[in-house]
């Protein structure tokens, strides 16, 4: 079982709420996928209304509810953003986003680690979203984040493991778990991750804009699973080459 | 020093058009990042034969950056007063118009019958007076607003950086300020007196709405006036700059078509529909993260049909008079508007072809006076 901050997951696939063509289409698709923790913007939803169209679908006793702060240009905005969403019974869990560039949504490092900082000392638990850096992400393990979430791809673009080097090391070097964030399009980009060892992988955008995102969530799901036991089963290594029939040869020198 | 956008000759804009080819727009619906050639390319009559090509293309770079969502946005017209002399426009100061200038009370009387109707993303309009309607009473507005709606954009007079940074701080989230024509030969001609005459000063206007820390900001031409693709280049153009020197700025581009107006003015160069389409793809293809709005200028069924296809947000309900939502009409319209169905009517029609119709994507938290850094 993924744990993070002591709360247990048995699914290793957490979703999201944007760009979906219809809230009752949302909430079937997040049914489908098996997720138990869902990210929702913050700036997408009212707290405070009670008919929130979003709110209203996510059952709040199946789905763990993971607000973000998509839309934050800077660390005071994300911050006063948290402090606003926990004040509205919101929790005290944030997926920390701050993305100053509104055209390619990359994390900006040097503010995810000041208001992660901040946001910790304040008692929150902080799964910062960051671009796929080694050495950011244990910076942030430092300041004490729960869990980081580098990406795969830009957000949106459904590349796939293009990070995938940089998440290598990522994985090998942390001690909190790893969720691989943004940019896996397909069932299989989401495999390759689970088998390289991440602990989790979020995906919104390939479910949320599929032709049956239903069925997409679904799929996802397996992926994720055969991604996990590939791991746990303990992948044979790669090679360029054919192995040599007889593992002795070129070693008849060895006495 | 901010550097300022200057536009390369516009009457070299059209040949550079008119010489696209076939092979041009094959090479641009081909390409995914488009340089300012391959727009040339789209906005060309070689492109329009590719018209189905490009619309599916459009649709499928929007649906992936923006998904199944169109953000809902209602015009609050607080003021029909203008100072300036513009032959295209309903508001210019020598037509007799019942002109009115809302009180601070009124407007929050139109906010809160547009909340009702579900209304959050708001955008404030007024004709160019600024003794009437200055930076001070649109501050007090903002500040009377601004935590009962997810944002508020403002299409007014241009202003200085630090009018804009003022009401940044006061909360208001972006700026749409169009040019109406960037051909400065055509642009004198139809701007006669008042500030607005100034095509460079409004030129600049989006640069500094940008330096002073706004979230977005819009622009536009309106067409009817100029060569539409030219218009079209030029707003390519003048994005590209943008997007270069502000990159912490949302960008956003509207379509307004000319519309039936007192004054009596006609099209100068007819736009049809299937021109605007070919405009707003060619343009989705060159940039695939801006906010494209398609207002209520446009009839219902042609909004229903594009549904997806490229643009982002749709205004809804709309009333383009001061005071025409929550008092009987007692003052005249800056045109009139096409697509006349109710925000729940148009939010109704979105969610019947497959889409969600968002009214809130944004949230009032993310800005205050400390929030600003540039």
């Amino acid at each position: 079982m993924l744990s993070i901050a002591g709360k247990t997951f048995s699914s290793r696939l957490f979703t999201g709420t944007g760009k979906f063509a219809s809230s009752s289409v949302m909430q079937q698709a997040l049914i489908a996928s098996g997720s138990e923790m869902v990210t929702v913007a913050l700036r997408r939803i009212d707290l405070n209304d009670p008919e929130d169209d979003i709110m209203q679908v996510l059952d709040r006793t199946k789905f763990f509810f993971l607000p973000n702060t998509a839309g934050a240009r800077n660390a005071s905005e994300a911050v006063r953003l948290a402090r606003l969403s926990r004040a509205s019974g919101g929790g005290n869990w944030v997926k920390l986003e701050v993305t100053p560039d509104p055209r390619t949504l990359l994390p900006d490092p040097v503010d995810t680690l000041l208001a992660a900082d901040e946001l910790v000392k304040d008692g929150f638990v902080v799964l910062p979203y960051i671009n796929a850096d080694p050495i950011l992400a244990l910076r942030l393990q430092e300041v004490g984040v729960a869990a980081v979430m580098p990406l795969a791809a830009p957000i949106g673009t459904n590349r796939g493991l293009i990070t995938r080097y940089q998440i290598e090391i990522i994985i090998a070097q942390a001690q909190v778990p790893v969720v691989v964030d943004a940019g896996l399009g397909a069932p299989s980009h989401a495999a390759e991750a689970m088998e390289m060892g991440a602990d989790a992988v979020l995906v919104n955008t390939a479910i949320a804009v599929a032709g049956d995102p239903v069925r997409m969530a679904a799929a996802f799901r397996l992926g994720v699973i055969a991604g996990r036991e590939a791991f746990k089963a303990g992948l044979g290594a790669a090679s360029d080459e054919a192995s040599a029939s007889s593992p002795q040869a070129g070693l008849d020198f060895i006495r | 020093m901010m550097n300022t956008f200057s536009l390369p000759d516009f009457a070299a804009l059209a040949p550079l058009i008119a010489s696209r080819g076939q092979a041009d727009v094959l090479r641009a619906l081909r390409v995914s990042d488009l340089s300012i050639d391959d727009l040339a390319a789209l906005l060309s009559p070689a492109a329009d034969e590719f018209l189905p090509a490009m619309a599916s293309r459009s649709q499928s770079i929007t649906q992936q950056r923006f998904g199944r969502v169109i953000q809902i946005y209602a015009p609050l017209y607080l003021s029909n007063y203008c100072t300036n002399s513009c032959l295209y426009c309903g508001f210019s100061a020598e037509n007799k118009i019942r002109r009115r200038c809302l009180t601070l009370d009124e407007v929050e009387d139109e906010a809160n019958t547009l909340k009702t109707r579900g209304v959050n993303h708001l955008l404030l309009v007024s004709g160019e007076a600024p003794k009437m309607m200055g930076v001070d009473f649109i501050e007090q507005v903002a500040l009377r607003l601004k935590d009962r709606f997810a944002s508020l954009s403002i299409e007014v007079q241009p202003m200085t950086e630090a009018e804009y940074a003022r009401l940044f701080a006061a909360g208001i989230t972006s700026v749409a300020v169009y040019q109406e024509t960037y051909d400065p030969a055509l642009y004198q001609r139809l701007h006669l007196s008042g500030r607005k005459a100034d095509y460079g000063y409004r030129l600049a206007t989006p640069a500094r709405a940008a330096a002073a820390g706004m979230r977005e900001v819009g622009i536009g031409a309106l067409l009817g006036l100029g060569d539409w693709r030219s218009e079209g280049l030029a707003l390519g153009l003048h994005l590209a700059w943008l997007r270069k020197q502000f990159w912490r700025t949302g960008l956003t581009v509207s379509f307004p078509r000319i519309r039936p107006a007192e004054g009596g003015f006609q099209a100068l160069t007819p736009v049809s529909e299937r021109n605007l389409s070919q405009l707003i793809f060619a343009l989705r293809l060159f940039d695939h993260n801006v906010g494209l709005l398609l207002s209520t200028r446009e009839e219902a069924r042609y909004r229903n049909g594009m549904l997806g296809l490229g643009p982002t947000r749709y205004s809804a309900g709309s009333c383009t008079a001061p005071g025409g939502y929550a008092h009987d009409e007692d003052s005249d319209e800056q045109f009139a508007v096409d697509d006349q169905r109710t925000i729940a009517e148009v939010c109704e029609a979105i969610h019947g072809q497959g889409f969600d119709p968002v009214r809130k994507d944004w949230d009032s938290c993310f800005q205050d006076s400390s929030s600003h850094s540039s």
